[in-house]
């Protein structure tokens, strides 16, 4: 080890051994050149003098690189180009020394022990040529007989071989683990043993990469909005309308480049925004909250504060009864994989469909768990709107719930717990508080309403005796409760008028069962393998290279394990994501923070603008997703075209959404065409130990598989261009290429304990071992069921939190599970929407809104979709579009499909496969119609987030065709006094398209 | 001689398309002499899914069937095509990409609809059973590989091992009276092809409806009795493996809570709805 023994020696010697550092480097750089062809290439590039030496130049060399050669000569710093310096010999030893500690690195540079002067290029240029050392000439992937080379990257749904032949994509497959990977986990479950699959079971929209890679959409060349001239007439009233023009890659960063500088000295900080989407790609170094968190950061923006759109009623209602408030109010799901297997009877999927939604990020890897159940006799129910794929392949009893009722629902099968008492006594008596009042309230004595089976009937259209038949199967049984994409919390149900009502009501039931209790949890077998999650690896969500510790996950672990330099948004005003286009249009807007440290925060309103800041001028906009995932996002149009707004930029991958509202695109190109890594289903953040959601902890190298299409280039690599022209370009980059953080994350993790770098780069993936059977994690809140201390491997509620000792009851006030939340008493009791008692309030946009139900009679749900991820995989003419169920083909356009009852489409005159106008005040869109029994009357599934975003005039008519049924949703918060969303309450009427033939004609013309 | 068979396990397919894409990823954009030329990025698919929804609300199954090339042994399309068509030896069927250029008649040839027409090729298409995989070491096709519930197996059997193996295990062709002898098996065809009745079964009592556990539900066609069942939980019960021919049938309940009866001619599947006791 060079470090210790060098600290031995005396000042002199120090002394002695710096100058022959300097005088060896050449000769040691040059014999690298002349083995790895990689480095020798980079190194022809350019040519340079550097001076490396003290910044009191008692000792110095001039370092030169000429013809790809390096060569070393005495002389002064100032015949230099650009100059590194150390303040001391000390830390000169530390930063050329081979086994350099990157801690030491970012110690010293951000100390000023070591200062880089010089061009920010050439800074760049030099500083990653040098790094190249460590990976250049590494054999990356296997090579295949047929002479092809086997890549591994992951993906949003799951990891993949990608087989690459003559710089072309060949195929990718499904990721599949060989002899030399660690055995599986076996899990022991009455009488028989069960262990996953030895392969990825992975998402379609994985499999579909090449196709997105190789899509028609890609944007291969930076351009220009034709009427939009930065030093003239900007016309911001065409965005959307005007067609483009293709520019250099030097014309579009000096225009973006020069903006920025203007927005800055003009407006001042604030008056840019980075509206950032997430799921674009996966890998830890690309990722939004990773490179360009780290990119706005060093230019300062009015951050667009999202809500909690995968949470929402878990954030703003069922947290405030049982804490948890780093999982953003949603369950943990520890151990209940192989506790649902050995305990359970029954499992009641509400509002859930891991089938579609995997899991977020899981793929099918939960499906082969759910079969085993089915194969243990586990008894199946489904109660949603729609007879989801879950419930499809799975079987088990339907109760097909009017949207947004099921708090009714909810509140009846507790009215018949409390009746018959089927409720677990000393737990409510032990654990919880407030349940004489929450009883009071399902007896009818609070409000005169009893919620009986028979009171639900007329809100929901569930028969009262399937309730009560319900409510006893479950009141006398071991269930496990599955709501949303994990099965321990999310789901659509959640994002509705009555979102917060729906997961207020969930816990509430659970508390009453007895949660915690061998077999009484939440999961739909999604969450809680046994996995081993100690093993460290940071998710997408722990800060990647954003140096950013406020916003992201990075203070917990990232940034003591991979050193860098930290940065900061400077500028303190916000606006909330669901507001951003009425900001822009009337120039303020109020929001409620997302927050993962406090159940308190939310209660606190910002607004905008904020004193002391320019309001929006500028937009900087990463991919182009809006138009189909925020409420009523026609908004978005009217936003972008407003006369504030004098320059939008958009980096994206395809031409779609809002892309073509820009008024310079950026060819950004995929993550197979990039370096990056990442890890299966680790999300880290609020999703701390996600990994248990897969059957195997899978990190892969990501590989670089081909050359970036066109002119397009990876987002690092566009953000350190524009930065570089701002002189900011070293601070972006600290002299690392992608591949260099690359193996820095690597070298942060615990990966180097097992595998080195260099088998890892040729593997391309590490599975890390399953936990040990007596090390597997505990099962949530078994430790609170049996009035232990908490047990799970999880770093909150912090310290503070707890009500008298640490480790001792839950987040709450009381410690206990609060079916009155103290927190609504304490902040909302004057807000009728947020009271401590959960009142069943009829949805603001449901059936019980007659005056807009007689006009607009179905209630529209769009959830998540099945086949793509949000709008990643959509539209593209990628291989997801093709699929039938996904989107159909009439009249050569690919039509987002509406899944309706028999009755509804009868009455109305409609067939399957009809385009029909699905409409109401607030916009019309055609869809193509799929005619089933699986949706329940006056119901219309479909699916949010088409990538497409397609305005036609047919006939004089104006409507959508790509398929954005967000532009019919409200903007409407779920309740007064959040920023919440509440897509699913949605009133529109549906008709067959008139217009359809004379569409058809000019189709066919 | 051993030659390559799929089995297709019909209750397990979920519709993801993983076949499907897989399949595409395969072709799109890939040329393998003597196999396939490029199939065309946005057209139809090699492998499909069909969907079949029996009953309604709350009582609805919904079976899914991936198909495509039947690898037929007696293939009514090389009866078409001539040379442009050949049988390998392991039972594969290939359309010759360079022999069957400009053939679309061959299209229509295929009782099963599982010939695709390539536009940009002027090429009939097929799924090729991942031929060019398996030969070149591949253990099983893309679909077996992609596929997260297990629907598809894919053998390498003389043809009399496969026979016993069809007789063992019930596997039966799609459209065996077209005599087209497919080496493409389904595992569990009566989810397809057979029809359910099924209803609920209620009472009254204390002056609220319940759901009735445990009442005798009795099938009867032509006055004798074909089945018996008890209601679950639900009060559901559900008569399975009926042919929808049109017979009437007569469903009745009893319990001690009364008796009801209900009748039906039965196409296809249904759900009879509530039938209260009384």
């Amino acid at each position: 080890m060079a470090r210790p023994a060098m600290s031995k020696l005396s000042s002199t010697m120090k002394r002695q051994a710096l100058r022959t550092i300097l005088f060896a480097l050449p000769k040691v750089m040059n014999l690298k050149a002349s083995r790895l062809p990689a480095f020798s290439e980079s190194l022809r590039q350019r040519d340079i003098v550097a001076w490396i030496g003290l910044q009191d130049e008692s000792i110095g060399r001039l370092l030169e690189i000429r013809d790809g050669r390096f060569r070393a000569r005495t002389g002064k710093a100032s015949e230099a180009e650009l100059t590194m310096t150390f303040r001391d010999v000390a830390t000169a030893l530390k930063m050329l020394s081979p086994n350099r500690d990157q801690g030491d690195i970012i110690h010293a540079a951000k100390n000023f022990n070591v200062v880089t002067t010089g061009p920010d290029d050439l800074v760049i240029w030099f500083a990653q040529t040098l790094n190249m050392n460590d990976t250049a000439g590494l054999p990356m992937g296997t090579l295949m007989r047929d002479g092809s080379r086997r890549f591994t990257t992951c993906t949003n749904g799951g990891p993949l071989f990608v087989y690459v032949k003559d710089g072309k994509i060949l195929r990718v497959t499904p990721i599949e683990y060989d002899k030399n990977d660690p055995e599986s986990w076996v899990i022991e479950a009455r009488g028989r043993k069960f262990s996953p699959p030895r392969r990825g079971l992975v998402a379609p929209h994985a499999l579909a990469m090449k196709s997105m890679v190789y899509s028609d959409k890609r944007i291969l060349h930076p351009m220009k909005r034709v009427d939009f001239d930065p030093d003239g007439e900007r016309n911001p009233q065409n965005r959307g309308k005007s067609g483009y023009v293709q520019i250099t890659w030097d014309e579009a960063l000096d225009i973006v480049s020069k903006e920025i500088n203007r927005q800055k000295r003009v407006h001042g900080p604030g008056s840019i925004t980075f509206p950032m989407s997430s799921h674009h790609m996966w890998g830890n170094v690309g990722y939004y909250l990773s490179s360009l968190m780290r990119f706005a950061n060093l230019i300062g923006f009015t951050r667009v504060a999202a809500n909690p759109d995968s949470w929402e009623g878990w954030y703003w209602g069922a947290m405030h009864h049982y804490g948890n408030s780093m999982r953003i109010g949603v369950p943990a799901g520890y151990g209940g994989v192989e506790d649902a297997l050995k305990e359970a009877e029954m499992i009641v999927f509400w509002s859930c469909d891991p089938e579609s939604t995997n899991g977020a990020y899981a793929g099918f890897e939960g499906t082969p768990r759910r079969l085993w159940a089915k194969e243990l006799g586990i008894e199946f129910v489904h109660i949603d709107p729609h007879n989801n794929p879950t419930a499809q392949l799975l079987g088990g009893r339907w109760l097909p719930v009017r949207p947004q009722t099921d708090a009714a629902l909810a509140q009846a099968i507790m009215y018949v717990w409390v009746t018959e008492g089927l409720y677990d006594k000393d737990y409510v008596a032990s654990r919880t508080t407030g349940f004489d009042d929450w009883k009071a309230y399902l007896l009818g004595e609070t409000d005169g309403i009893a919620k009986t089976p028979e009171w639900q009937e007329a809100e929901t259209g569930v028969p009262a005796r399937d309730v009560r038949a319900l409510a006893r199967k479950w009141g006398g049984r071991k269930v496990y409760l599955a709501v949303g994409m994990t099965g321990a919390g999310f789901g659509g149900a959640g994002r509705g008028a009555t979102g917060t009502q729906w997961a207020r009501c969930m816990v509430q039931m659970m508390a009453m069962q007895g949660w915690g209790k061998p077999g009484v949890n939440f999961g739909a077998l999604q969450i809680g393998a046994p996995n081993d999650l100690h093993f460290y690896f940071p998710g997408y969500a722990d800060g990647g290279i954003s140096g950013e510790l406020l916003w992201t996950g990075n203070a917990v672990n990232n940034y003591q394990r991979m050193p860098h330099i930290l940065t900061m948004n400077p500028v303190k005003q916000m606006v909330p994501r669901q507001q951003l286009p009425d900001a822009i249009l009337t120039g303020q807007a109020t929001g409620y923070l997302w927050d993962g440290i406090s159940q308190e925060a939310q209660f606190a309103p910002f607004t905008y603008p904020m004193p002391g800041y320019s309001p929006i001028h500028m937009i900087y906009r990463y991919g182009g997703s809006s138009m189909s995932t925020v409420t009523r996002s026609g908004r978005w149009i009217d936003a972008y075209r407003h006369e504030s707004i004098e320059f939008v930029v958009n980096q994206s991958i395809w031409m779609e959404g809002e892309a073509q509202f820009a008024d310079i695109i950026l060819p950004a190109c995929t993550q197979l065409e990039r370096w990056d890594i990442g890890e299966w289903c680790n999300s880290g953040g609020y999703a701390h130990h996600g990994t248990s959601l897969v059957n195997h902890r899978v990190i892969t190298m990501q590989h670089k598989c081909i050359e970036p299409l066109g002119e397009s280039r990876s987002d690092y690599d566009i953000f350190t261009a524009i930065l570089s022209r701002l002189g900011l370009g070293a601070v972006f980059t600290e002299g690392c290429s992608e591949l260099d953080w690359v193996k820095r994350v690597f070298d942060s993790s615990d990966l180097p304990d097992h595998v080195s770098w260099k088998a890892f780069c040729r593997k391309g993936y590490h599975m890390v071992a399953p936990a040990k059977e007596s090390l597997r994690a505990p099962v949530d809140m078994r430790w609170f069921a049996e009035g232990r201390n908490k047990d799970l491997p999880e770093p909150h509620p912090l310290p503070s939190q707890f009500a008298e000792k640490f480790g001792t009851g839950l987040q709450t006030p009381s410690g206990k599970f609060e079916f009155l939340p103290e927190l609504f008493r304490r902040h909302t009791s004057d807000n009728p929407e947020r009271q401590p008692l959960n009142h069943y309030i009829p949805s603001w946009e449901g059936m019980r809104n007659t005056e807009l139900a007689s006009r607009y009679p179905m209630q529209l749900i769009a959830t998540h979709s099945r086949y793509s991820f949000h709008t990643h995989a959509d539209g593209k003419n990628s291989a997801i579009n093709q699929i039938e169920d996904h989107r159909a083909l009439i009249a050569g356009h690919r039509f987002w499909l509406l899944r309706l009852n028999p009755a509804d489409a009868a009455a109305r005159g409609i067939g399957h496969r009809d385009l029909v106008k699905v409409y109401n005040d607030r916009g019309a869109v055609i869809c193509a119609t799929d005619i089933t029994p699986l949706v329940a009357p006056g119901v219309l599934k479909s699916y949010e987030a088409s990538a497409e975003y397609q305005m036609v005039e047919v006939a004089g008519e104006t409507v959508e065709i790509g398929g954005c049924l967000n532009l019919l949703t409200s903007d409407r918060p779920q309740v007064r006094g959040t920023s919440s969303m509440a897509p699913n309450s949605c009133l529109v009427e549906i008709e067959k398209w008139a217009n359809a033939d004379v569409f058809r004609q000019a189709r066919a013309a | 001689m051993t030659k390559w068979n799929l089995i297709v396990k019909v209750g397990r397919c979920e519709n993801c398309n993983n076949c499907v894409i897989a399949s595409r990823d395969e072709h799109v954009g890939n040329d393998f002499p003597g196999y396939a030329a490029p199939a065309e990025a946005v057209g139809d698919s090699l492998i499909r899914i069909q969907r079949r929804v029996q009953g309604s609300a709350p009582m609805v199954e919904t079976t899914y069937l991936p198909v495509m090339c039947n690898h037929c042994d007696n293939a009514p399309c090389m009866a078409r095509a001539g040379d442009a068509i050949r049988k390998r030896d392991d039972g594969i069927i290939i359309i010759d990409p360079v022999k069957a250029k400009g053939r679309k008649d061959i299209v229509k040839s295929c009782p099963y609809g599982a010939i695709v027409w390539n536009e940009e090729q002027q090429l009939p298409q097929t799924w090729i059973f991942d031929a060019h995989l398996l030969d070149q070491g591949a253990r099983v096709p893309r679909c077996q590989q992609s596929c997260p519930t297990e629907v598809f197996e894919a053998v390498k059997l003389d043809d009399a091992a496969m026979q016993k193996k069809v007789v063992a295990e019930g596997l039966r062709p799609l459209r065996p009276e077209l005599n087209t002898r497919p080496r493409v098996w389904y595992a569990g065809m009566d989810r397809w092809t057979t029809c359910f009745i099924g209803g609920s079964v209620s009472h009254e009592a204390d002056g609220l409806i319940d759901c009735t556990k445990g009442a005798e539900v009795r099938l009867i066609r032509d006055g004798s009795i074909l089945s018996t069942t008890l209601t679950d939980d639900f009060g559901d019960f559900q008569f399975k493996g009926l042919i929808g021919d049109g017979s009437a049938y007569r469903v009745e309940a009893s319990h001690a809570m009364g008796t009801a009866v209900q009748t039906c001619e039965l196409t296809d599947s249904v759900y009879l709805g509530e039938l209260r006791l009384t």
